[in-house]
């Protein structure tokens, strides 16, 4: 009897776990909470739009679209659209079994059916969002992650603004300008947090390695290209430090950095733009693999944190592999090397497959490519220096960086968990996705850690007339 | 000055639009099948649509469905994640608000 694989995200991690569990022999149930696969990386147009060139904004398109129609036609693979984990119900202490697969399927919105998933293997490839540091104003509407600029250029032809400031640190602020010069904005400038010996230390360390991401290098010098061709300007050791303006944002307020990412007195300047997209590194979602109970190794920076795994792509709760950027922010071409192993293995294909020796390696490549991203594009404390009193932190409950100052100071205090209780820091909506890292890295060292901000107990929002009704039997 | 849908007959990707007409508190805006109700807001201009605690003005931040700053309500379902749901011809939208009443 072939295993059932269950794998959660169609992203390049997931598209490459399903296609090599399905190599394996296995049955895949393949889910995404989007319309289509492809993750943030190969977002794709709604079919509505008919497009008759959908290739034309993305790298790599012909591989993605062949992988995608073979794992999506084959005739072991069930591919659910519109799907999210809501739960994961894990078993007893001593079963060997991955934990039990609560679903919620339909577009947002109230009425969804729900269906539970039994599992042999469970392959998490759930990627990351955009981590963006406060900042006064980030908070005004026309302050968009890269992310967002990026989801609505390339995936409903939307440019967010006419005069743009793309901001923060790390090579992706480079595609992001990419699309919104090709969907007719104006990019008054890249701006890079880090210092230019920063990045060139951090990328020009062991050139051999950076030989073995060809497709990277020249993605990378592709946009170089479109930049200089747009005369735009690509600024290191600068940053966004503050949006202004009347209910939306009128400008901004660039500043030199120093290494540390605190402000050089006097460089400050504004400049008119009426959208500012900001990103600084990417945040894992972890809510799935913490559900699971798969243990997490701290990342570089106080606050994030990454899955751990293993040589085989495998974390520490049974059952459960990992594959992408949960694992470590290292890229596509990484997350399908993981996706590849991830997926093989737990489709119960043997660990000393011959063709494994080339996807082992490849992975590790990866793995030194994060490394490298790492040291090139880290995040300087500095950027407290930024925060005023009144600055929001938290968005959904506008906890201000003074509130969350004098929570922590209160002698009656003492935990980041009385300072989120006392302040509501984390509690909102989002349930700390966005403020999460940022909320504990400005506690880390005043008040007693207790708790990861990842945890969410009830992985995405359901309601409770979904809850009442019974799930729906077999697979969906 | 504000956001604005790629025109269809300067597109590379060469798509065909169809158009629809959702309602938002009432008004009526016009979109292309396939956008999501945040981008036939964004592109009718509305940068801002629901209110935080304080009142302040919020809309899209991350745009793809982490942060609920563009929650509406579309047919009577409220908390819907705007940057998560197509808009469909006719769906009547209105907005929310987190403020203490």
């Amino acid at each position: 009897m072939s295993r059932n694989v269950v794998i959660v995200g169609a992203g390049p991690a997931g598209l490459a776990a399903a296609a090599a569990a399905l190599r394996a022999g296995a049955r895949v149930t393949l889910l995404d909470a989007a319309e289509s696969p492809g993750g943030q990386y190969h977002r794709m147009l709604p079919e509505a739009f008919a497009a008759e060139r959908p290739g034309r904004l993305h790298h790599g398109w012909a591989a993605f679209d062949r992988a995608r129609r073979h794992v999506l036609g084959h005739p072991r693979c069930t591919w659910l659209a519109e799907t999210s984990v809501w739960s994961l119900e894990r078993r007893d202490p001593g079963d060997a079994r991955p934990p039990r697969v609560h679903l919620v399927h339909g577009p947002d919105g109230a009425g969804r059916d729900r269906s539970v998933l039994d599992p042999d293997a469970l392959v998490l490839a759930t990627g990351a969002h955009d981590r963006v540091l406060p900042f006064p104003g980030w908070d005004l509407p026309g302050v968009f992650t890269a992310g967002a600029a990026q989801a609505l250029a390339k995936g409903e032809r939307l440019a967010v603004g006419d005069e743009v400031l793309v901001a923060g640190s790390g090579p992706f602020l480079l595609p992001v300008a990419a699309s919104l010069l090709e969907a007719g904005s104006r990019v008054r400038g890249v701006l890079e947090a880090n210092p230019a010996a920063t990045v060139l230390r951090g990328w020009g360390a062991r050139p051999r390695e950076l030989a073995s991401q060809p497709g990277k290098a020249a993605e990378l010098a592709g946009y170089t290209a479109l930049l200089a061709r747009h005369r735009v300007p690509y600024r290191t050791g600068r940053a966004v430090i503050a949006a202004r303006g009347d209910g939306r944002v009128e400008e901004a307020v660039t500043a030199r950095l120093r290494a540390d990412w605190s402000v050089v007195p006097g460089t400050e300047r504004a400049v008119p733009v009426d959208a500012v997209c900001v990103t600084h590194g990417f945040s894992p979602q972890l809510e799935l693999p913490l559900a699971a109970g798969c243990a997490l190794r701290d990342g570089p920076e106080d606050g994030t944190a990454f899955v751990d795994v293993d040589d085989d792509q495998r974390t520490t709760a049974p059952g459960v592999h990992a594959a992408g950027e949960i694992t470590g922010v290292a890229g596509a071409p990484a997350a399908r090397a993981e996706g590849l192993l991830a997926g093989w293995l737990a489709g119960g294909g043997s660990p000393d497959a011959p063709e494994l020796r080339a996807v082992r390696r490849r992975r590790d490549q990866g793995r030194a490519f994060a490394r490298r991203l790492a040291a090139a594009h880290p995040v300087g404390d500095g950027w407290k220096s930024w925060l005023t009193p009144r600055t929001v932190v938290c968005r959904c409950e506008e906890t201000t960086y003074g509130a969350l100052c004098r929570a922590a100071d209160d002698p009656a205090g003492g935990s980041d968990r009385a300072v989120r209780l006392g302040t509501r820091a984390g509690l909102g909506p989002c349930q700390a996705r966005i403020c999460g890292p940022a909320v504990a890295a400005l506690l880390g060292g005043r008040v007693t850690r207790t708790a990861t901000p990842h945890h969410r107990p009830v992985a995405q929002p359901i309601r409770l007339g979904e809850l009442a009704r019974p799930p729906k039997e077999g697979t969906p | 000055m504000s956001p604005r849908l790629v025109r269809a007959d300067r597109d590379a990707v060469r798509r065909r639009d169809t158009p629809l007409s959702i309602t938002v508190d009432g008004d009526a805006l016009s979109g292309v099948a396939g956008q999501t109700i945040a981008g036939v807001l964004l592109a009718n201009g509305r940068r801002a649509w629901r209110a935080g605690p304080s009142g302040a003005p919020r809309g899209v931040f991350c745009g793809i469905g982490v942060c609920f700053d563009c929650l509406v309500t579309v047919n009577g379902e409220p908390d819907v994640r705007a940057c998560r749901r197509r808009a469909a011809d006719g769906d009547q939208v209105a907005t929310q608000s987190r403020e203490a009443r």
